[in-house]
């Protein structure tokens, strides 16, 4: 479903991602781990949209979508939920999940249909939906940005360190929620510091390093194998 | 002095200044550039209002081709000057909108005249009324209830529609709104046109005052607008209207205390005091939104 060959990306002289192949099968969740400053997170926003790529291609269902924008990508049916959490802070809680439904903003009883259904599965942003989105604990605002995204009605899930910051019984919620949107038939690419949680959920990985992809295989093989814990795991080792 | 004469001078200023200001945040808030051909969408309603002085249409009729015209401008000003540009450098949009600002006079200079041009005014606003014992002219109370309406429309249409939401959301993160399928073209274009608006009403209640239009007339407004957001903080829609009217109490308050021979001084008191406060508070009165992250 979404195939990237051989991206380079360049932050001014910086090359942060080496010629990297990797691909995601339709109904798949792959993750991609490294270390901090592998090229994971540039790799999630090129793919986005979001930065330019320097070389190669990315395809999403055959199409090439290399210099795409990202509210292309959106329009798609590819969602980006970035490690940096932006809820937007002086928004109200359902601003923000109105907002993610932007590309179907003709389509009223469609968004409000969508808001409910996402309302019931994340009951403590119903409590919340008039609050402004600052206020919100990390966690909250871990699950606002993700329900936000899943408002455009995606096909392709992209996610940057869901559980960044994030207190351990609340990263097990997100991860419970990954698997849920992963059985309702969504297609993820996960980028995780935190290897082991990445890699219970996992059908397939890629581990990074130095902008490189190091190895690949599914996620029991890579789990596995010692010599790449090293690669990988870093300060959660 | 009389207190009812000085609150309707404050409001009616204060109301004028804070649309100024507010035509001009609305484009800074998106983009973190200052519009400088905006005091020129003024200028452009105020020639649209000579244009089509003679035909003989109502005025309300003409008031509001003067609106469409700025609003066009404002549309074309991201067409000509900031979306050739905008993804190179700041320096070079900045220079792009001065040129379109100098472009925009000259052509007024050259193809209408550098001398003032009467504007057709309806009766009312040199009626006066009769307040609490204190006589007002009318368009003074005009300008305080354009501009409450206004305001309140505005805001009402940037809290309730998807839209709005969605500009209020790419003032504090561009990049995340675009992630979110918002598309860059139709907020920037939507910030220009609501830019064009504000400066199509403000050019009809700012020429009100004087009756005439010059190739210049662009340049108080686009300066009264730009310290008013300084005060007010560059980056928030209702510091700007703050600004605004905290710009006008400082003015009236000057024009009602000085004595007549500091009077053309007053400029350099009203800058003091803008000091002062940028001292106290050099993020403006009302911080933005905590990201602020140029696109």
């Amino acid at each position: 479903m979404l195939e990237v060959q051989d991206l380079d990306v360049r932050y001014g002289a910086v090359q942060a991602v080496r010629g990297i192949s990797l691909h995601v099968g339709e109904g798949e969740l792959v993750t991609l781990l490294g270390a901090n400053g592998a090229g994971k997170s540039s790799t999630l926003m090129t793919i986005a949209g979001a930065r330019p790529a320097a070389a190669g291609r990315i395809c999403l269902s055959g199409e090439d979508v290399t210099a795409a924008s990202p509210e292309r990508m959106v329009r798609l049916g590819v969602a980006t939920v970035p490690e940096t959490r932006d809820v937007f802070p002086d928004l109200t809680v359902s601003e923000n999940l109105r907002l993610g439904a932007f590309i179907h903003r003709r389509d009223a009883a469609g968004v409000a249909e969508r808001l409910d259904g996402l309302l019931g599965r994340f009951p403590i942003l119903a409590e919340r939906a008039g609050q402004a989105a600052g206020t919100l604990s990390g966690g909250e605002q871990q699950m606002l940005v993700i329900a936000r995204a899943l408002m455009s009605r995606p096909k392709v899930l992209l996610l940057d360190e869901p559980s960044l910051g994030l207190a351990p019984v609340i990263v097990d919620r997100v991860f419970e929620m990954i698997q849920g949107l992963k059985a309702d038939g969504l297609t993820i690419l996960l980028v995780e510091q935190n290897a082991r949680k990445g890699l219970a959920v996992a059908d397939r990985a890629y581990v990074m390093r130095l902008g490189r992809i190091e190895a690949e295989g599914t996620a029991d093989e890579i789990a596995a194998a010692p010599e790449l814990r090293a690669l990988y795991l870093g300060a959660d080792a | 002095m009389n207190g009812v004469q000085f609150l309707i001078d404050v409001l009616s200023l204060g109301s004028a200044y804070a649309l100024m200001a507010l035509g001009l945040v609305i484009v800074y808030g998106i983009l973190r550039l200052v519009n400088f051909a905006y005091g020129e969408l003024i200028m452009v309603g105020g020639y649209t209002m000579f244009l089509v002085g003679g035909s003989g249409l109502p005025w309300l009729a003409m008031a509001l081709c003067a609106i469409v015209m700025a609003v066009v401008f404002g549309i074309l000003t991201d067409y000509v000057a900031f979306r050739p540009v905008r993804e190179k450098s700041v320096t070079a949009v900045l220079i792009t909108s001065f040129a379109f600002s100098t472009l925009l006079q000259n052509a007024a200079l050259l193809f209408i005249s550098p001398r003032p041009r009467t504007v057709p005014l309806p009766a009312i606003f040199s009626q006066t009324v009769e307040i609490a014992g204190v006589i007002t002219p009318m368009r003074n109370l005009i300008t305080i209830a354009v501009a409450v309406v206004f305001l309140g429309l505005f805001t009402w249409l940037m809290r309730a529609t998807v839209l709005g939401i969605a500009m209020r959301a790419a003032a504090t993160h561009f990049t995340m709104a675009r992630m979110l399928g918002v598309p860059a073209n139709l907020i920037i274009s939507t910030a220009f046109a609501i830019s064009g608006l504000i400066a199509g009403i403000v050019s009809l209640l700012w020429i009100g005052r004087i009756g005439t239009v010059v190739p210049a007339i662009g340049l108080e407004p686009l300066l009264i607008a730009f310290i008013a957001t300084v005060i007010g903080g560059m980056r928030s829609l209702p510091g700007a209207v703050l600004g605004g009217f905290l710009l006008a109490l400082i003015d009236t308050s000057l024009n009602y205390s000085l004595p007549q021979d500091l009077l053309k001084f007053r400029d350099a008191f009203t800058f003091s005091l803008v000091i002062l406060i940028l001292l106290w508070r050099p993020e403006g009165l009302v911080k933005g939104p905590a990201s602020g992250q140029r696109t």
